[in-house]
């Protein structure tokens, strides 16, 4: 099978990789350049774990194609601390006990990070709204609602990556 | 209500001199949680991993006639086909562990299937695209078999026999009986006092756990001729011994690093993909990954098992429940798994939390063609308590009292006798309900609003009861009572050969377990004596499986 060069920004930096035709963008985070930050939940667009953010815009990447990322800004959890310096969200999670198990949690946070990137003041209904298409087993959603309030309250919208 | 109202109510059983219990502390893993850090099973990179994908039967009951790789084996990418007889011991029960129940299923089926799903063949590949089209390859030549969905049907004689190690599609209970007994006092004594009886029929539902992060593991060779495995798995020895014991591979041989769950809610403990990605590498000299997709998490993945309960209350004007018998069906699926299990848990917590002086359950671990079940938070209890409850609704509806009203009144208090014989302490059914009412600003009488669990209890309603009417009801024969894990240690992964079913054609039943069935004993003064037997001094109670020995 025949690959195909790509090069994409990812948190800031460059990346370039040999990618298969109908290679999906989740699999070529992971095992391709080794951000292993956005997980497999399901493969088929219905659990929002993998979502990342291209061009400041969420997408599940278990359904992109990794060739149509050539030239694109990829932002994953990842990029999201500055340093040791936690994200305002990543903090809210921590204080607001909206990770359990943790494997939604990457997803959520982009999830929530593009929210806070257009609209810094968002209401609880559009916070339902932005983490509609995620998933969480454990929390119950209302944690991680709460936590999304406070992390804007908090200046989330701090731009990053 | 807060958390000081249980400090209150326990005040002279705590020590309240505590650094952490009681204020929020954060979880040890949440920084790697939320850097997206922590490390999942699948978030381990071998260059050269191959993929593991099943080959599933399309029937929910079929024979296997014959199983032909050839086309599959020369598929591109495809490195090997792993079938039932590369299995070292290709037989298992997860309880085997724990000394309880037989080996009742392959890893990889070779003779039959008794579930839609069930796997016969694995494709170790390249990558996952191409284990995928090389199990389209591999044909089967099924013989399609009748199959049972229902377990009353399933129980039935001439019903299809689903598991052949239990030929009665019935789990056996300490070698002894089909189904799992509960006896005390007199239960038709009971509803001939009674002014009313009172009948009604539950059914549950399969549930699936659905965890975010779909069953997995990936095994890697290892320095020193080792195999280190990262598993998603909730229960690391479990899998390891169960590993050890289908592989026939010496538990340190293999270096197992788990801890790290995306979520589990009891359905990552089957121990299905650890044997299976070790057993690739052993075949291959590589790193294996086996990974439910999200459609065979949903699909093949053991959920809560359904439950059939049939309740029947012998039930006085004024209230008080004075005799209640269950008969219970768990669906168990296919295999045993850990339905065997659920059921000694759930006995164990009938009738409830009332006190009733005349209980009786026989509860069935039912062998159907449906995906096995395994355990679910609180599996076991979880069921038969929405029947219990449903129940307690339909009697208070039939004599005119107020539900909340009706389970005060039949509450278990401290210093009550329980079904199974032992006092119960720590009581908090009354103070539940009066918190629920007032939450709910749901009026309650006056008595209701004053009765507590400290009061009332014990004397006449802390001894056992004057006769326990026993029975013989569902004596098997043909299996032994001796201790599984007898049987087990015979399987031990050393130069032993690999044992058969465990099952004995015409082994002796051995009278000594079980033996001590508490038989009527009469009450002394308050405090009534330890309800266990107590002749056996030296041994000690297997709360798992109600086996007593040394
Ligand atoms: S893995 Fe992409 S939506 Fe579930
Ligand atoms: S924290 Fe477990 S799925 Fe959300």
């Amino acid at each position: 099978m025949a690959k195909k060069p790509v090069q994409f920004r990812l948190n800031g930096s460059e990346k370039a990789v040999f990618v298969d035709e109908g290679q999906n963008l989740l699999d070529v985070l992971r095992r391709g350049v080794g951000d292993l930050t956005p997980k497999y939940g399901c493969g088929q667009g219905t659990c929002g774990t993998c979502t990342v953010l291209i061009d400041g815009e969420p997408h599940l990447s278990c359904l992109t194609l990794a060739e149509t990322i050539d030239g694109r800004q990829v932002s994953t959890t990842a990029g999201l601390a500055r340093g040791s310096e936690l994200h305002p969200l990543q903090a809210a999670f921590m204080d607001g006990f909206a990770a359990q198990c943790g494997y939604c949690t990457p997803g959520m946070l982009m999830a929530a990070s593009a929210l806070l990137e257009r609209n810094p003041d968002p209401s609880r209904e559009d916070i339902v709204e932005a983490i509609s298409g995620n998933i969480c087993r454990c929390t119950g959603y209302e944690p991680i609602i709460n936590a999304i309030l406070a992390a804007a309250k908090a200046g989330g919208a701090r731009r990053y990556g | 209500m807060s958390i000081e109202f249980r400090k209150e109510y326990f005040a002279d059983e705590r020590d309240d001199n505590l650094n952490e219990v009681g204020k929020p502390t954060q979880r040890q893993d949440a920084l790697g949680h939320v850097t997206g850090r922590s490390p999942y099973f699948d978030d381990h990179l071998f260059d050269g991993l191959l993929h593991i994908r099943c080959v599933r039967s399309p029937h929910h009951h079929a024979r296997i006639r014959r199983i032909d790789t050839s086309e599959a084996e020369r598929m591109p990418g495809v490195v090997r086909i792993i079938t039932g007889k590369d299995v070292p011991h290709n037989l298992n029960t997860l309880l085997s562990l724990l000394d309880f129940g037989l080996d009742d299923e392959p890893l990889l089926s070779d003779k039959k299937v008794a579930y839609k799903g069930e796997p016969v063949a694995a494709v170790v590949a390249e990558t996952e695209r191409a284990a995928r089209d090389a199990v389209a390859k591999v044909r089967v030549d099924w013989e399609e078999l009748p199959a049972v969905f229902d377990v009353e049907d399933a129980v039935k004689p001439g019903a299809p026999v689903v598991n052949e190690v239990y030929p009665k599609n019935l789990f056996v209970y300490h070698g002894r009986y089909d189904h799992q007994k509960l006896r005390y006092g007199d239960v038709e004594a009971g509803f001939r006092q009674a002014d009313r009886i009172i009948e009604g029929r539950y059914q549950m539902s399969p549930i699936e756990q659905a965890p975010t992060e779909t069953c997995g593991a990936i095994a890697a060779p290892e320095t020193n001729d080792r195999y280190v495995v990262y598993t998603s798995t909730q229960a690391l020895f479990f899998s390891l011994d169960t590993t050890s014991k289908l592989l026939k591979t010496p538990s340190n041989r293999l270096h197992f690093i788990g801890g790290t769950v995306g979520g589990g809610f009891g359905g990552k403990v089957d121990s299905l993909h650890e044997p299976m990605a070790v057993l690739g590498t052993m075949l291959t000299g590589r790193p294996c990954k086996y990974i439910f997709d999200r459609e065979e998490e949903m699909q093949v993945g053991a959920p809560r098992g359904a439950e059939r309960w049939y309740l029947k209350d012998g039930v006085m004007n004024d209230g008080r429940i004075v005799a209640r018998k269950f008969v219970g069906y768990f669906d168990s699926g296919a295999y045993t798994r850990l339905s065997s299990y659920a059921i000694i848990k759930g006995v164990g917590h009938l009738p409830g939390p009332y006190t009733i002086p005349n209980v009786y359950a026989d509860v069935y671990c039912v062998f159907t063609n449906r995906t096995p079940a395994t355990a679910m938070r609180g599996f076991g209890i979880t069921g038969v308590d929405f029947a219990i409850e449903a129940h307690m609704d339909k009697v208070a509806h039939e004599v005119g009292l107020d539900p909340i009203e009706l389970r005060i009144l039949n509450a278990y208090r401290d210093g009550d006798m329980k079904a199974h014989r032992r006092l119960a302490k720590n009581t908090a059914l009354i103070e539940c309900c009066q918190v629920a009412a007032e939450k709910a600003k749901w009026p309650l009488s006056q008595a209701a609003s004053q009765a507590s669990s400290l009061r009332d209890g014990g004397g006449e309603r802390g001894r056992l009861p004057a006769h326990t009417a026993t029975d013989q009801n569902g004596l098997v024969s043909g299996f032994t009572a001796q201790s599984y894990a007898k049987k087990s240690r015979a399987t031990q992964p050393s130069a032993t050969p690999p044992p058969q079913m465990a099952r004995h054609e015409s082994a002796p039943v051995t009278p000594r377990v079980e033996q001590p069935r508490p038989q009527p004993v009469q009450p002394a003064s308050a405090p009534p004596p330890p309800p266990a037997a107590t002749e056996q001094r030296h041994t000690r109670f297997s709360s798992i499986s109600g086996l007593r020995r040394r």
